[in-house]
């Protein structure tokens, strides 16, 4: 190799070493984690060093406790200095030092921040800061102040050292998790023992049609515990909120039953609204077999034969059969469209639209009156019956595709033939 | 009679008086076609011409109905095989039409190769067949688009990114084709633009060439049969008795085209998404299995070489050296006899057919 040229290729490769080298610090500060900040940051706080040293770390505490990943060490809560790694300076009231709350001072001992919007808001700008004062107008809260510290604070539900945002899906609040950290305490015989309220709440949601959504389909937008009783302030609902709470997500069947005289004769007999029929923790997926004058009709639980009610289940009863036993007759008659390979896009949308007046329909059952109901009935069942129209076309297309397949290839094999006959005697001639 | 006789002799003079066309007649009477035990083979090019008629024939019914664009192509497509009558039956031959055809010009294509019919004097006969291929493989791929389905979005996102794999030529002939840098409605537009009327001028151009070709040469003996003394030779006119013969095997055909149309009617899947992920099983239509399978199995890097690159253009030499095969053909034989292209035939047809069921095996 020329000297010059020999000049060049090391002076290049000098080059292009001197770049991955710069390519691989800057790469490793952009690397520099969260997670790592957050161990540097433990490594410096006395509290923390020595007892993890000494093994008295608190019972479930986890380093990725929401307040240690904002900075707040031990100190934050218990006071003292972090900064001395001497026990009686680090402890001493001087500092500070508060040591670990009692029951009765949890709820205040948190409050501490969580109640300061002035200080919350420099972490979460939309955060409540109204737990505390939610909590001591809860069934909990009451009974604390009475001197019951059999109740539940901040860290039954929340933990003590392993606290997590409630979106968060190791959180005890999360909402799949809900329900577990709950029946925690309402499920324990024992410690329920003294309230007289029933601990198989768990068990009958678990079952429900909403625990089953939340549980099962883990859709996270099912009603958990604290959707129906609150959460900080939790009590179980009263007979005038009853059907507020259940109205919440159920818009329309709340409106519906608030505008009959049924909910005003349901609050003059002292009766609980949606729960009357429905029931609560156990509460099954509404089915047609509940409105009806026979059988599990929950109708029948007050009314009697003769009275407007029964006229009016009965009424109702009978359009709701009409539309399912058409909307199901064009559900059997779309799966052979489809068996049979041919298009049923537009039978789709009929049964879509089907389907949604039979929902509607369903809605309106809790206005009691048929004359509303036949409305959507008759919506559905135009659209059904079209459904059934579009699917016998479509089969009665299937079977003509085949017999004109048949009529053409008789055609075709006649000419077939004919042209071999000519042929084969052209052949001969 | 006798006066319906006069006219038609009447209006032939006067045609013959303006464009001499009795010579062309006279051709048509006494041109022969031989008779052996290879004639068949002689059928494949006039089904494949059929099949392409039949192309014209529902492409222009599909024209009346289908909405290049973006917004309107899916669910024009859908109103053509719901709405418009016997449009299912328009849309359904006209895919598996297109498929036949693709499959009868492989065969014909390979007929020709190993009876050597493209020597000398046919070797642009060969050519021009060779690029009528090509561009049909190219109404293939672009036609499958315009439905703009699911699949063929994804499957034509694909495409043309293998297509930009082609060295210097392959990035502007990506963004060209696919008229941005991504497969869009204008993707779609120029598909349309190309698949009804850029290639289906090129190909009359070509085809008319091919047949022009093929009236003026005649049928290709095999060369045992040209050895043979003219006496033992077996000769039939080719018009009628040969064409009545190709009219026998169209209609077959058709009754088979009909057949697929009407117990496998062509699907349309869910209309394509640009913002959903690539759904599993993308494939290519079957013809281009072969390529996709093989691009698949090559290793990221041969040598210096990005496997990809190495087999787009591995491709692209050995379609220009089958192109060219009239032109190389006669170095290989051996006394005027060939083995060595037999076995490069059959070692195409065994790679062919291994990779594309490999392909839809795994």
């Amino acid at each position: 190799m020329r000297p010059r040229l020999r000049g060049v290729v090391v002076a290049c490769a000098a080059m292009a070493a001197g770049a991955a080298w710069a390519a691989m610090v800057g790469a490793q500060d952009v690397t520099t984690t969260a997670d790592e900040e957050r161990k540097r940051f433990l490594a410096e706080d006395q509290c923390y060093v020595c007892h993890q040293e000494e093994d008295m770390l608190p019972e479930g505490f986890d380093d990725g406790d929401v307040h240690v990943q904002h900075g707040l060490s031990c100190a934050g809560c218990h006071g003292g200095d972090p900064a001395s790694d001497d026990e009686d300076v680090a402890m001493s009231k001087a500092k500070g030092f508060v040591g670990v709350p009692g029951k009765r001072q949890i709820a205040e001992f948190c409050g501490r921040c969580h109640s300061s919007i002035d200080f919350m808001r420099s972490y979460q700008p939309r955060i409540p800061t109204d737990q505390v004062a939610q909590y001591n107008t809860s069934r909990h809260g009451q009974k604390l102040r009475e001197g019951d510290t059999n109740v539940a604070d901040c860290t039954s539900c929340h933990t003590s050292h392993a606290i997590h945002p409630a979106s968060d899906a190791r959180s005890t609040v999360y909402p799949l998790h809900v329900p577990t950290t709950c029946n925690h305490c309402h499920g324990d015989a024992k410690r329920m023992a003294g309230y007289g309220i029933p601990t198989n709440q768990y068990d009958k949601y678990v079952g429900s049609v909403h625990g089953t959504a939340l549980l099962e389909n883990q859709d996270t937008g099912a009603p958990a515990c604290n959707d129906c009783h609150g959460n900080h302030g939790a009590m179980p609902p009263g007979l005038t909120s009853i059907s507020q709470v259940c109205g919440t997500c159920h818009v329309n069947n709340l409106q519906y039953f608030s505008a009959t005289r049924m909910a005003e004769a349901f609050e003059e007999e002292g009766f609980h609204g949606c729960e009357e029929c429905h029931g609560n923790h156990a509460i099954a997926h509404a089915n047609d077999d509940m409105v009806g004058t026979s059988g599990d009709a929950v109708c029948l639980d007050c009314h009697e034969e003769g009275d407007d009610g029964w006229e009016s289940a009965a009424a109702i009863r009978e359009q709701l059969r009409t539309l399912t036993t058409t909307y199901d007759e064009a559900i059997a008659k779309q799966g052979e469209v489809q068996r049979k390979g041919m298009d049923d896009v537009d039978i789709e949308y009929l049964l879509k639209d089907a389907h949604q007046s039979l929902i509607q329909a369903r809605t309106l059952v809790h206005t009691f009156d048929p004359e509303k109901v036949a409305v959507k009935i008759d919506e559905g069942l135009a659209k059904a019956k079209e459904a059934v129209t579009e699917a016998d076309a479509a089969v009665e297309e299937f079977y003509f595709r085949r017999r004109g397949f048949g009529l053409a290839t008789i055609f075709i094999t006649v000419l077939i033939v004919a042209l071999a006959f000519k042929i084969r005697q052209m052949g001969r001639g | 009679m006798g006066k319906r006789r006069r006219m038609g002799e009447g209006l032939y003079r006067w045609v013959d008086e303006r464009f001499h066309v009795t010579p062309l007649f006279d051709f048509m009477r006494h041109k022969q076609v031989p008779v052996h035990r290879h004639t068949i083979w002689y059928y494949m090019g006039g089904v494949a011409l059929f099949l392409f008629l039949v192309q014209v024939a529902s492409g222009i019914l599909l024209v009346l109905y289908y909405q290049p664009n973006q917004d309107g192509a899916f669910d024009s497509v859908r109103f053509i095989t719901t709405k418009v009558q016997f449009g299912w039956l328009v849309r359904s031959v006209h895919s598996w039409s297109a498929n036949l055809m693709v499959f009868f010009l492989f065969v014909h294509m390979f007929s020709t190769f190993f009876t050597r019919a493209f020597r000398k004097p046919r070797e642009l006969t060969w050519v021009t067949g060779f690029v009528l291929l090509a561009l049909v493989l190219g109404f293939g791929f672009t036609g499958y688009l315009l439905p703009w389905n699911e699949l063929a979005y994804f499957a034509t996102k694909v495409g043309t990114d293998i297509m930009g794999a082609v060295p210097l030529i392959g990035e502007p002939l990506k963004v060209l084709l696919r008229g941005g840098d991504d497969v869009t409605g204008a993707t779609l537009v120029r598909f349309y633009a190309i698949h009804i009327a850029i290639i289906p001028a090129l190909f009359t151009m070509l085809l008319g060439l091919h047949l022009l070709f093929v009236q003026r040469q005649g049928m290709h003996e095999p060369e045992y049969v040209a050895r043979l003394p003219e006496e033992r030779k077996s000769m039939i006119p080719f018009f009628p008795n040969f064409l009545l013969r190709d009219t026998l095997l169209w209609l077959l055909v058709l009754n088979v085209l009909l057949y697929l149309a009407v117990f496998f009617p062509w699907e349309l899947g869910k209309e394509a998404d640009m913002f959903a992920s690539a759904p599993e099983g993308i494939r290519p239509e079957w013809y281009f299995m072969f390529m996709f399978q093989t691009l698949k199995l090559l290793p990221a890097h041969v040598l210096f070489i990005e496997g990809e690159v190495l087999g787009i253009v591995g491709f692209g030499l050995m379609g220009l050296a089958w192109m060219l095969v009239p032109f190389w053909e006669r170095a290989l034989a051996r006394d005027g006899r060939a083995p060595w292209p037999t076995v490069i035939g059959v070692a195409g047809i065994v790679f062919i057919l291994v990779m594309t069921i490999w392909g839809y095996l795994v």
